[in-house]
């Protein structure tokens, strides 16, 4: 019997730590969203800091989960069908870490001036970016438990795109109209691009998605 | 015991090698190719079973062999094995698909032909139907297991990593199920021709009586054995690659598919509780694992409507079925006019 409950018991392990790392993203998404709150209010504060510093430690974490499940997958080859899905989507889904975190420190070394008429356009573009990326998380997790609702999530994740493209192009046509010398409108321009990056990168990693659950279906 | 008993026995043991290097991919293929199930695992698992299935289960398939004929020189035993290894032996050289229950079944009725025993139709004709009847009902067992498998699967979803998990172990079940059943169906193709002959002595210990055929049995079962370890690694990363379309899943039902058909051609247990309920009963007949796997892969594809049926596999199926026992009758016919007349042995 030893070598099965072994089985079982590394088998529960492997499930807990995909969840963990899926844990983090969520984590890092409501962070993200905290910290450029508080940077359009109050600027990279010593709370603005703490949120960086938060999402670069659940970063961290996360590569360390990352690579621990790649390891295990390879080392104890389980699921020989779907294991380059799977390894494919942690490694995109860890994409979208790096590009909460890379977002952050942007403000956080460039210090953007962003006039007070802008400010909305912002909040509601990084509130959209942070939904979409969490019903991608709602969907990689579905992936692994019942691949039959993936669907349901990508759709949302499509929305939320789509809705977070039509914020960024206003946002932008904004920035450009306004009397702002044109070297701040293009500083303008490169966070509203980073911002939005989140959620194309949320879409391109749910059509990944959308292919792997469709493989586990049939 | 006299030194010629175990040179007859030798032909036996060589069809029982090549069936535990051939038959053992059939079972644990898919599971070692896709490297779910380490080769070591299978191979002891798959030795142990096959000797069980042979000891417990292997007397009804025995019978019905037995039946067609009851060869009673061991000269002729020996020869009749020969002519069913050579066959099986020149036509996986061609590349055709062969079956040893095929083999056998021709190589019998050769040596009916040369002893002017006559061959029982009866019995001749349960076996041919057989033959049909096995990749048939392993395609619709196949069909019924992965509408419920996929129905369950759907009803309480498990995490992609607990079901691998479950996979697992169902592989090296239904595995387990899978050499038992072997051992149970075929072990009546490597050693059943020589029963009737009783070459050894019942060995009896205490009120413990071990049979004549069941020495035969646990040989034929060691002879597999030793073809699962020597040979059958080669054989099952082929058959892994070959059928490396088929999900962990799906390989999972093609074993037991596989499995339940050869079982349900070998157990007495069942034939004779069918009988006791006054149905009819299924017979006791040597059938094909390679068929019994292929009915059920071919059960699944249109199930999965993706490449639908492999007539070409189909086509070789058959032509198995024809060229396999004409080819093992004449070489035994022939086999045996040497052993009598150039040897002046006594072969009937």
């Amino acid at each position: 019997m030893a070598p099965s409950l072994n089985l079982f018991g590394r088998t529960k392990h492997l499930e807990q730590q995909i969840d963990s790392f899926f844990d983090k993203i969520s984590e890092s998404s409501v962070v993200y969203r905290l910290a450029v709150r508080v940077y359009l209010k109050e600027g990279a504060n010593e709370e603005f800091e703490e949120r960086l510093t938060r999402v670069t430690n659940l970063e961290t974490e996360a590569d360390h989960l990352r690579r621990s499940i790649e390891n295990q997958l390879y080392t104890n080859t389980l699921i020989p069908d779907s294991r380059g899905d799977v390894l494919g989507l942690i490694e995109t889904a860890d994409q979208l870490l790096t590009k909460f975190e890379g977002s952050l420190w942007a403000f956080s070394i460039e210090k953007p001036d962003i006039p007070e008429e802008f400010r909305h356009g912002y909040k509601k573009l990084t509130s959209m970016v942070v939904k979409a990326s969490d019903e991608l998380c709602l969907g990689a997790r579905a992936f692994f438990r019942s691949p039959h609702d993936v669907q349901a999530y990508n759709h949302k994740v499509q929305l939320y795109e789509k809705e977070a493209d039509m914020i960024s192009t206003t946002l932008k046509r904004a920035i450009f109209d306004s009397d702002l010398e044109l070297p701040r409108k293009l500083h303008l321009r490169e966070f509203v691009e980073q911002i939005d990056g989140v959620a194309d990168l949320a879409e391109d990693i749910a059509d990944r998605l959308a292919i792997y659950s469709i493989k586990r279906t049939v | 015991m006299d030194p010629l008993v175990l040179i007859f026995l030798t032909s036996g043991l060589f069809l029982g090698w090549a069936l535990g290097a051939n038959d053992a991919a059939n079972v644990f293929g898919t599971a070692v190719g896709t490297k779910m199930v380490k080769f070591r695992t299978a191979a002891i698992i798959c030795s142990v079973f096959v000797i069980l299935g042979a000891l417990i289960s292997g007397a009804g398939a025995s019978h019905t062999l037995g039946k067609l004929g009851a060869i009673s020189a061991l000269p002729g035993a020996f020869m009749t094995a020969l002519a069913a290894a050579a066959a099986v032996f020149s036509m996986t050289k061609s590349g055709l698909p062969v079956s040893t229950s095929q083999a056998i079944v021709g190589a019998i009725i050769g040596w009916n032909f040369f002893s002017g025993n006559p061959t029982d139709s009866n019995t001749l004709t349960k076996i041919l139907l057989t033959w049909v009847l096995c990749p048939v009902l392993a395609a619709i067992i196949a069909v019924i297991l992965f509408k419920s498998l996929k129905l369950y699967s759907k009803l309480f979803p498990v995490h992609l990593i607990r079901a691998d998990a479950y996979t697992r172990i169902g592989l090296i079940m239904a595995g387990a199920f899978g050499a038992y059943s072997l051992g149970a169906n075929n072990i009546a193709n490597v050693v059943g021709v020589f029963i009737p002959a009783k070459p050894f002595p019942d060995l009896v210990f205490g009120t413990w009586v071990f049979s004549s055929t069941q020495q035969l049995f646990l040989m034929g079962g060691l002879a597999i054995a030793i073809g699962v370890f020597t040979y059958s690694k080669g054989v099952m990363m082929t058959v892994g690659g070959n059928l490396g379309r088929l999900s962990a899943t799906a390989a999972f039902i093609a074993v037991m598919s596989h499995s339940i058909v050869l079982f349900l051609f070998a157990s007495r247990g069942l034939e004779a509780w069918l009988a006791g309920q006054g149905l009819p009963t299924i017979p006791l007949v040597p059938v094909s694992s390679s068929q019994a796997v292929v009915g059920a892969i071919v059960g699944i594809s249109i199930l999965q409507g993706t490449s639908g049926i492999r007539w070409a596999t189909l086509g070789k199926i058959v032509a198995g079925w024809v060229a396999t026992p004409f080819a093992a009758g004449i070489i035994c016919f022939i086999g045996l006019f040497f052993l009598q007349n150039v040897f002046g042995l006594v072969v009937k």
